[in-house]
């Protein structure tokens, strides 16, 4: 029993930890714009998808004969693609929109949501064999198991694989030199800065427009890294999961207080246990409602989260 | 009467924005006759009656987003709720089977009661917070009802579900489809109606002002939060009525994923195309997004088909398969160049007593 529950925290963790690197991505969007980057999830999706184009263009033999080759070739060229894809969403939807009331610019949101998905509908449909996994344009994907998932303790009623662990060795080193990049660096005292208040900032001398354009790229990019680790870690994609874990880890960043750093953190490895804990306790199939109860009841006692500060409106 | 006439035609004065989408909505009263002459006019009578219960559905959303600018992003789990209960209340699989009105108003009781629960804590967070809580409320909604099988029947949904008995014993025939067309054109008139006498009261008045500003309505003394919550109550029932309407002319719920997310959108959509504020133009406007996505693109494939343009094997030829990039490019198109829709709520003066302040300027 208690090996059980160890099991499925350490499932959760791992899961918690995908999704912490995506609420990332909303909550620095949130912290320079104030705006909730509804398309932040499909990016995630159109990353998975573009990593099993790569797989799919390197072909299988390549791929099972030099997997570590594949693997840093998927976590350089992944981010750098959503980071990009971010970039331009920014320039194309948001940026002409910064001084325009927050619900337009969120409705924008929406649509360009609404447009990346129906791109990774179509793209699902590209005729190319690891697209073949499921044979319609929007089933599901089979990814190729690149990592091991043989269990390292034998002799144990624990299952634990390096795929695993490998969620965590990809996360955790993220989580530092992000915090790194944050607190240390020149650019994320500019940064805080912008999130603190654009107009003063820009008085300082910084440029608040390149900080919020690095701020999406790194966002993007962070949600590229997570969509290639969820590719590895669950073997299997569609063109929705965008919404579904977009969704998830949003609650995360809400959960944590949106536009604090070590909240999104916190919130989706809280979400991941829920889930996690959830799925054996309850039912897999009232996760999501159990999720979203956990988010109301946060927010009707913390209206800004767990580790949001509270503010109150200046005239 | 004659003062009902003057006071209408100063409502429609000199503002187009509300004056067309009520000539349109006019204009379909005449739409069945019409089809009787011509008989390729037939089919939108049919096409017609769900467009219109979105119509409903809209005026539900106009209440919460349009008059208090929280953006509501979970209509559909209201409509699903609604839906449902209309579905327990009046089939005859279940014990009660109440009649068609008082089954629908079961509908709009519960639509109310779940926006009251809803709105109470979540109103007071901050705009974007509740848009992301009114979504996690469609979703719990979907999977409660999927999930509560010996009372929703699960995935299979309730069926069957009685139409409206009052016409039948009237007219001593069931509802023909030139009947459900009247029967929810006059639920549309009925929801505008409602709406734009609320608006002319001091709630509406309020809910005008906490909507340009929050802050200054607070100063002016209004209840900020319970002016949103009256809002969210009212949307909702609504948006409970429009489900009930729904299940019942379907003949059943169908399944709980039906009310997904993408319902909410579309509606969302429709109302900021045809301008957020704006009654009339939102009515107008889900005429335009719905119509769009069932009627055109609809016809728009089968005709293609039929002539081998398209084969059902690829995605990307189908009409069908584009709607997600045209109701997005369309939201982000909108947004840049027309935020504020096709029919923009025009700011409105203060009635008889800004016609008094003018004229005293004229005589000084």
């Amino acid at each position: 029993m208690i090996s059980l529950l160890f099991q499925q925290v350490l499932t959760g963790l791992a899961n918690g930890g995908i999704i912490a690197l995506i609420a990332l991505g909303y909550t620095m969007v949130y912290g320079v714009v104030e705006l909730i980057n509804f398309a932040h999830g499909d990016v995630f999706m159109l990353g998975a998808f573009l990593a099993l184009t790569i797989v799919g263009l390197l072909g299988a033999p390549f791929v099972a004969e030099h997997p570590a080759l594949c693997l840093s070739l998927l976590f350089v060229v992944v981010p750098l693609g959503c980071g990009s894809i971010n970039l331009l969403i920014d320039r194309l939807a948001y940026q002409p929109l910064r001084s325009a009331p927050r619900l337009v610019v969120l409705v924008s949101a929406i649509g360009v949501s609404y447009i990346l998905l129906n791109i990774g509908l179509f793209w699902g449909g590209v005729p190319m064999e690891v697209f073949n996994g499921g044979v319609s344009a929007s089933a599901p994907k089979d990814f190729p198991s690149l990592i091991s998932s043989a269990p390292l303790l034998s002799n144990s009623d624990l299952y634990i694989s390096f795929r695993d662990l490998f969620v965590f060795c990809v996360t955790i080193p993220l989580l530092i030199s992000l915090s790194l990049l944050v607190n240390r660096t020149r650019f994320g005292r500019s940064m805080r800065a912008v999130a603190q208040d654009p107009i003063a900032a820009q008085l300082c001398g910084i440029h608040s427009d390149t900080v919020i354009r690095w701020t999406f790229f790194l966002g993007g990019a962070l949600a590229g890294f997570a969509s290639v680790v969820y590719a590895l870690y669950n073997n299997t994609i569609f063109f929705q999961m965008g919404y579904r874990v977009g969704l998830d880890a949003f609650t995360a960043a809400v959960l944590g207080g949106i536009g604090s750093l070590a909240g999104a953190c916190i919130g989706g490895l809280a979400i991941g246990l829920i889930r996690a804990l959830s799925d054996q306790c309850i039912a897999t199939s009232w996760t999501n409602a159990v999720v979203f109860s956990v988010l109301i009841l946060i927010l009707l006692f913390r209206p800004s989260g767990i580790l949001g500060r509270s503010f109150r409106e200046k005239v | 009467m004659r003062g009902f006439v003057k006071r209408a035609l100063a409502y429609f004065h000199q503002d187009s924005s509300k004056f067309i989408p009520f000539l349109f909505l006019l204009a379909l009263v005449a739409l069945p006759p019409l089809a009787m002459v011509w008989e390729s006019l037939s089919v939108f009578v049919e096409s017609l009656c769900p467009i219109l219960v979105f119509g409903v559905l809209v005026s539900g959303l106009h209440l919460v987003t349009g008059t208090t600018g929280a953006l509501h992003l979970g209509v559909a789990g209201f409509m699903a709720l609604g839906a449902y209960t209309f579905a327990i209340l009046a089939s005859p699989v279940y014990p009660f089977q109440l009649s068609w009105a008082i089954a629908l108003c079961g509908s709009a009781v519960v639509g109310a009661l779940s926006g009251l629960l809803l709105g109470i804590p979540t109103l007071r967070l901050r705009g974007d917070y509740f848009a992301i809580v009114s979504l996690g409320f469609g979703e719990i909604v979907q999977d409660a009802l999927r999930n509560m099988e010996p009372l929703t029947k699960g995935t299979i949904g309730i069926n069957p579900l009685p139409g409206p008995q009052f016409l039948e014993n009237g007219f001593g025939a069931p509802l023909g489809k030139v009947g459900w067309f009247y029967l929810l054109l006059a639920m549309v008139w009925v929801a505008v109606g409602l709406i734009v006498l609320i608006e002319r009261s001091s709630l509406g008045r309020s809910w005008a002002a906490l909507r340009d500003d929050e802050l200054a309505a607070r100063c002016m003394g209004i209840s900020v939060n319970r002016s949103k919550v009256y809002a969210m109550v009212l949307g909702s029932a609504l948006c409970g009525v429009a489900g009930g309407l729904w299940a019942s002319y379907l003949g059943a719920t169908g399944e709980p994923g039906n009310y997904d997310l993408q319902i909410s959108v579309v509606v969302l959509c429709g109302l900021i195309l045809g301008g957020i504020g704006n009654i009339w133009g939102s009515i107008l406007g889900v005429f335009i997004m719905v119509g769009f996505n069932s009627l055109v693109l609809t016809r728009l494939t089968t005709l293609l088909t039929e002539a081998g343009i398209v084969s059902s094997g690829s995605v990307i030829t189908s009409p069908m398969n584009w709607k997600y990039i045209i109701f997005g490019l369309s939201l982000v198109v909108l947004m840049r160049f027309r935020p504020d829709g096709l029919f923009p709520a025009s700011i409105r003066r203060t009635g008889r007593l800004a016609d008094k302040l003018s004229r005293d300027e004229a005589v000084s």
